[in-house]
């Protein structure tokens, strides 16, 4: 099947060079890091987590927001979904990919990331994090390519695959509650030490994936002969607008909760990020565009009118995905570490290099990415002729 | 399924011992008397139950701190960011991010030592006195809990201890210390080190580091530097001994510890 990958268009192989480039420059930044460490980022001894971890959270969910098409289709057998299904579990492919490398290029010793399976500590929920990141994508991998061998051969999926899709359903879960309770289970760190903590994150989750797979259905409209109907963006777009609704409606449970109660470590890290504190206030535009963005969000995807329009939708998704990288990323990790546990406030911004490191890292998934989506489309094409 | 590499070692280590000692053992046994108890540690060392520490706020001033926090420096090889590297061994070094910098201990006002303690109407004289902060070796400690390769563990004679050979870097201790007692190694930490201790190793970067409370030196019978030239303002002994020095002082004297309401066990006590 991956021989399709190799027949393309001209502007095909164009867009996989440009993505080629991107890797190349950002991986001689990476030799960069790799020689002199950790310093070329602009994470300090306070801020100790920054720009990778941020996207590598916010992927997590991507990557389980797959899980939203799955459900509807494998667990309801809801036909409209037929087409995406696989679109879904390939963008949990790429996402989790991108996962596994943020990871790694914020590691200060990348070369003895072996020593988590040398030495395997349940204890840590790191370990547990690792499992099940590579148990999903190893479920993603196996099950998006025999469904779609099948498909092409125009037979059934072999009888093992249902299973491990069941499987994949508590994974999807698993993922990003296990990425959450790296955080919400730390004693010193008021911002994350919330229960509510994993329940927002599949929130932000279930609207962020689905919005990103709306705008990739968007996009293979246009460049390719396959459609994935209609009505099946228009589902989606009703999941993504209850789950942004519950991640408001979390968040809010979280704002009641600090500002009622009082509780000075719970409250400086909001008040850093929407007022800011002793003077230090980088990410309050941030975090106020990101509020902005989920409410217009929340009423663009709630209101029929707006929702079906399709002209709107695809801007409606990209103000989703910008509201809620930011409310899950830039302020998610800076908010749990400013101010420090000695109440000192160190700011945090990446640095150009840093950026560009995860701009390869991008580059990379979206290299995966778009070979996932030819192969995948081009046999929904094959199929259909 | 918690079986450190110490544990590891030193299971291999009697396991050598039999096998080496065998023959002897036999020879001894056929005698008729009882082979000595292996010997695991130096004579010299100090040992205890579980190591503590008590800082006496009033005999603290500004200069002492400071000959403690340059005594700690000098011992461990931490680098001192201020320090100008030597151009001609380390040529090309890039300018210091002071952010980036490694502390093991250090100065605080109250405020920031213990920030659940912060008051308005704190007495005039606390909000002045250096206070010196460092790992607590917490009882519970969420770095040893969160580490995922033990490169952070906690030794029976409750010391929490690092392998930086085993770090990975991946700073999830960082985030897991509510004291902020963590420092990680953005950069080669060398050509900041005003003179090296061949006594103790360096680090290379992208290790996480931290206070040791002097393991290498109470394995040598000293004790540790900071104590040393603290002029009677930090006492190091044993929390579990009645007899010690540390829970006779603790028995006569109010003594705080930082953030106690999270339930990590510090052991590091500080005298009002």
């Amino acid at each position: 099947m991956l021989e399709i990958a190799i027949k393309g268009s001209k502007k095909y192989w164009i867009w996989l060079g440009l993505l080629l480039a991107v890797m190349t420059v950002a991986f001689v930044v990476y030799i960069d890091q790799f020689v002199n460490g950790l310093m070329i980022t602009g994470m300090s001894r306070d801020v100790s987590w920054g720009f990778y971890i941020a996207n590598f959270t916010y992927l997590v969910g991507v990557a389980a927001g797959g899980v939203m098409v799955v459900i509807p289709y494998y667990l309801h057998d809801y036909e409209r979904f037929h087409r995406i299904t696989i679109l879904g579990e390939f963008l949990a492919v790429a996402s989790l990919i991108m996962c596994l490398l943020f990871i790694v290029v914020d590691l200060g010793q990348p070369v003895r990331m072996l020593n988590v399976l040398l030495y395997p500590t349940p204890h840590s929920m790191l370990f547990w994090d690792m499992c099940v990141l590579n148990g999903y994508l190893f479920l993603n991998i196996v099950i998006g390519w025999k469904v779609l061998e099948a498909e092409r051969n125009q037979v059934k999926p072999p009888a093992w695959t249902t299973p491990l899709i069941y499987l994949s359903i508590p994974f999807a879960i698993g993922i990003h509650t296990v990425t959450a309770y790296l955080y919400c289970g730390l004693p010193g760190r008021g911002f994350w030490l919330t229960a509510i903590l994993a329940p927002r994150f599949l929130a932000s989750a279930f609207a962020a994936g689905p919005s990103v797979l709306i705008l990739l259905c968007y996009l293979i409209r246009k460049i390719s002969k396959f459609d994935p109907g209609w009505e099946a963006i228009q589902t989606l777009s009703k999941i993504v607008c209850y789950a942004l609704i519950a991640n408001v409606f979390f968040f809010f449970c979280e704002v009641f909760v600090v500002f009622y109660s009082k509780i000075p470590g719970h409250m400086s890290h909001l008040q850093y990020l929407f007022a800011g504190l002793h003077g230090h206030n980088a990410l309050v535009p941030w975090m106020w565009t990101s509020m902005i963005l989920m409410f217009i969000g929340i009423a663009l995807t709630v209101v029929p009118a707006f929702r079906s329009n399709k002209t709107l939708l695809p801007y409606t998704c990209a103000m989703i995905i910008i509201g809620t990288w930011i409310d899950k990323s830039l302020g998610m990790i800076s908010g749990g570490f400013v101010p420090n546990p000695l109440h000192h406030v160190t700011e945090y911004a990446p640095t150009f290099k840093e950026m560009i490191i995860s701009l390869g890292v991008f580059a990379t998934g979206f290299f995966i990415l778009t070979i996932l989506f030819k192969l995948a489309t081009t046999v929904k094409e094959e199929v259909r002729g | 399924m918690k079986k450190s590499r110490r544990s590891f070692l030193k299971a291999a280590g009697v396991t050598a011992l039999g096998i080496g000692a065998a023959p002897a053992i036999k020879a001894v046994a056929s005698s008729g008397s009882v082979a000595a108890p292996v010997k695991t540690k130096k004579a010299e060392a100090l040992n205890a139950k579980r190591w503590g520490m008590v800082i006496d706020t009033n005999k603290l001033t500004d200069e002492v701190a400071e000959n403690i926090v340059h005594a700690c420096k000098k011992a461990h090889n931490v680098p001192d960011f201020d320090h100008e590297p030597d151009a001609e061994k380390y040529p090309d070094t890039q300018p210091v991010n002071k952010t980036q910098e490694i502390k093991w201990i250090w100065e605080e006002h109250f405020e920031h030592a213990f920030p659940d303690k912060e008051d308005e109407f704190l007495a005039e004289k606390f909000r002045h006195l250096p206070f010196l902060v460092t790992c607590n070796h917490c009882k519970n400690a969420p770095c040893v809990q969160a580490c995922p390769t033990q490169a952070t563990f906690k030794r029976e004679d409750g010391i929490v201890l690092m392998d930086f050979h085993r770090c990975i870097g991946c700073r999830f201790c960082m985030a897991a210390c509510p004291f902020g007692s963590r420092s990680f190694n953005f950069r080669d930490p060398r050509p900041f080190i005003e003179e090296i201790n061949p006594d103790f190793p360096t680090r290379s970067k992208g290790v996480v580091e931290k206070c040791n409370l002097c393991a290498e030196r109470l394995a040598k019978g000293q004790q540790p530097a900071c104590a040393e030239v603290s002029e009677g303002a930090i006492t190091v002994g044993d929390l579990e001994d009645p007899a010690s020095k540390v829970r006779e002082l603790l028995a006569e004297n109010y003594a705080i510890r930082r953030k106690q309401e999270l339930g990590t066990e510090p052991s590091v006590y500080y005298i009002m």
